[in-house]
């Protein structure tokens, strides 16, 4: 269980996808002015999250790891090079096939989420958390519990960022950086805040 | 007053030094009340205007400038002695008798005012740069941002290394944003942890505490995290030497009894919210106390109070106005955040003892958005109630 909870944590906390690995920028950047759709954005992310990582998680240990076609006689053959493009693939697909489920089953769910669903299928903070999950030889529950952890940081960063940027509309901000320049500064100083759980153990 | 009058209309629309109208400004309005007042219909809703919440901060900070004086040149002249006594060195340079209160305070003065001015300096250039390009006033208390980042140095900083950090702290903390009030965290603690992260070998570690050469000791708070509390009696250590600010450490932070002094003038004056420095009290108290229980070893919250920067940054960081939350339960959540996190980064991270600085800036970070949910929730509750 404390394994478990590490990775939880780290996730969200000590290795954030948006603020230590600078990853999903675009949409972290553009869908953070108002705190309610960033809100639903990171709703978006943990869902796909929690669903993408495991799959291509059980893709890879069963598919395209080095031996894992063992079974059907090709001990020696290694996919993993076919890796990007599988995992990019897998996750377009899930993503689909979910926008069309909520669209069919949960009509209002999928009213709330309809954009963002879309937006975040080549999201490269979704791409990023597969491609850890496989550097880090997770199995099905680690990288289950690594999905949600990374969703979960990306949408309390992104949720952080609309935060300031709310309260930042009525400061005055020199013509040259308004917008996304002032914005970068901020995730900066907003990486460097996240440096305070940088080396807590449990 | 009259060769400021008459030097004005130069500074004005049109006569030759108009660009530096902003440097006239500032020192006219620190020296004297201006004489422009508003006209039209104007409406006084209080007496309290910017430039007097400052000299209040300011005169709440008297007696931990006073402590960081006096406890600098303390420390020096005590470890000058215990070196003559080991015959480590021969002589004892002038100043350096610890029992005599002058020596120490000039002393402690001697390094506390080179800090101070290079603060104040770095930023009073940046911030006229930025006021005159932006044809904007200088405002009112970059003192006090000068004051605090000199009470967060330890007494060796170099002065380049504060020079830096200081404009960073301002430039990005501060002036990019729109200047004072429209900053989201706390200039004197973005240039604090700047500092850390960019040269963590003169803000942390053990040489730099007392300000004298090849002299190393770690601050209270490391040994009594790694090595326990009981091991602080063998330096002579006590909880009231703690709470007066008699130990090594930066040079504001020691005496949790001048920020208590500073608290009651804030909060007196009410100019720091009350409700930020209880909940932190409580967040603090509590998981020690909880920690405590589980484990009787470890640090109980009476020490976890006065060792460190907790005191010195729960009066004087985390209260700032611009930077904290507004609203008043988000204020508590805010405050309970820090409390807690200050607790758990001291007792679970043994790489980071000092960390009520970094652990304030994430709390200023969190700050809108915690503000954000209570508005949304207060929203929703008053729609409930008038369907």
């Amino acid at each position: 269980m404390a394994h478990y909870f590490t990775i939880f944590f780290n996730s969200v906390f000590i290795d954030n996808i948006a603020l230590t690995f600078f990853l999903g920028m675009c949409t972290f950047i553009a869908v953070s002015k108002k705190v309610d759709t960033a809100m639903m954005l990171g709703a978006a992310v943990i869902a796909v999250e929690f669903i993408t990582v495991p799959v291509n998680n059980l893709l890879y240990t069963f598919l395209l790891k080095k031996g894992a076609l063992a079974w059907a006689g090709y001990p020696d053959l290694d996919l993993s090079f076919l890796g990007l493009i599988c995992y990019i693939g897998v996750i377009a697909a899930i993503v689909q096939i979910l926008e069309m489920a909520l669209d069919k089953y949960l009509p209002a769910l999928y009213n709330a989420l309809g954009i963002f669903l879309p937006l975040i299928t080549v999201n490269c903070a979704i791409l990023g958390a597969v491609l850890f999950m496989v550097e880090r030889d997770y199995n099905v529950v680690e990288s289950t519990v690594y999905g949600v952890g990374v969703g979960c940081g990306f949408a309390l960063a992104i949720m952080l960022l609309a935060g300031i940027r709310e309260k930042l509309t009525y400061s005055d901000v020199p013509k040259g950086v308004r917008g996304v320049g002032i914005t970068f500064i901020i995730v900066g100083l907003m990486a460097m805040s996240f440096k305070a759980f940088s080396g807590l153990s449990f | 007053m009259k060769l400021l009058d008459e030097l004005k209309p130069h500074f004005e629309k049109g006569g030759k030094w108009e660009k530096y109208a902003a440097v006239h400004e500032a020192i006219d309005t620190t020296l004297y009340s201006p004489t422009d007042v508003t006209t039209g219909s104007t409406h006084v809703r209080d007496s309290i205007n910017h430039k007097r919440v400052m000299s209040i901060i300011l005169l709440a900070l008297l007696p931990c400038i006073m402590m960081a004086m006096w406890n600098t040149g303390y420390q020096e002249n005590l470890t000058l002695n215990q070196m003559l006594a080991a015959g480590q060195i021969n002589s004892l340079p002038g100043l350096s008798n610890s029992n005599s209160i002058m020596a120490n305070l000039l002393t402690g003065a001697g390094m506390f005012l080179p800090v101070l001015l290079t603060a104040l300096i770095v930023q009073g250039i940046w911030v006229t740069v930025f006021a005159s390009m932006r044809k904007k006033n200088i405002d009112a208390g970059f003192l006090i941002t000068a004051v605090l980042i000199t009470l967060l140095m330890p007494p060796t900083a170099p002065l380049w290394q504060v020079a830096i950090a200081t404009s960073f702290g301002v430039v990005i903390g501060r002036e990019i944003f729109g200047g004072i009030g429209m900053n989201f965290l706390n200039p004197a603690l973005v240039a604090w942890v700047f500092m850390s992260l960019a040269y963590p070998g003169s803000i942390s570690g053990d040489a730099v505490w007392t300000a004298v050469d090849g002299y190393t000791g770690a601050t209270p708070l490391a040994v009594a995290l790694s090595d326990g509390v009981p091991s602080l009696a063998a330096q002579g250590i006590s909880w009231q030497s703690a709470f007066l600010g008699t130990i090594p450490g930066t040079m504001g932070e020691t005496s949790a009894l001048a920020c208590l002094l500073g608290a009651a003038v804030l909060l007196i004056s009410g100019i720091a919210s009350w409700r930020i420095i209880a909940s932190i009290l409580i967040g603090v108290i509590g998981l020690s106390s909880m920690l405590c229980m589980f484990n009787p070893a470890a640090m109980n919250p009476a020490w976890h109070l006065v060792l460190g920067g907790l005191a010195f940054g729960m009066v004087f960081l985390a209260t700032d106005h611009s930077s904290a939350a507004m609203t008043v339960k988000g204020q508590w959540i805010y405050g309970l955040l820090i409390g807690l996190l200050v607790v758990t980064v001291r007792v679970f991270n043994p790489m980071m003892p000092e960390s009520v600085g970094i652990i304030i800036l994430f709390g200023n970070v969190a700050a809108p958005l915690i503000d954000r949910l209570v508005v949304n929730a207060h929203i929703k509750k008053r729609k409930l109630r008038h369907v």
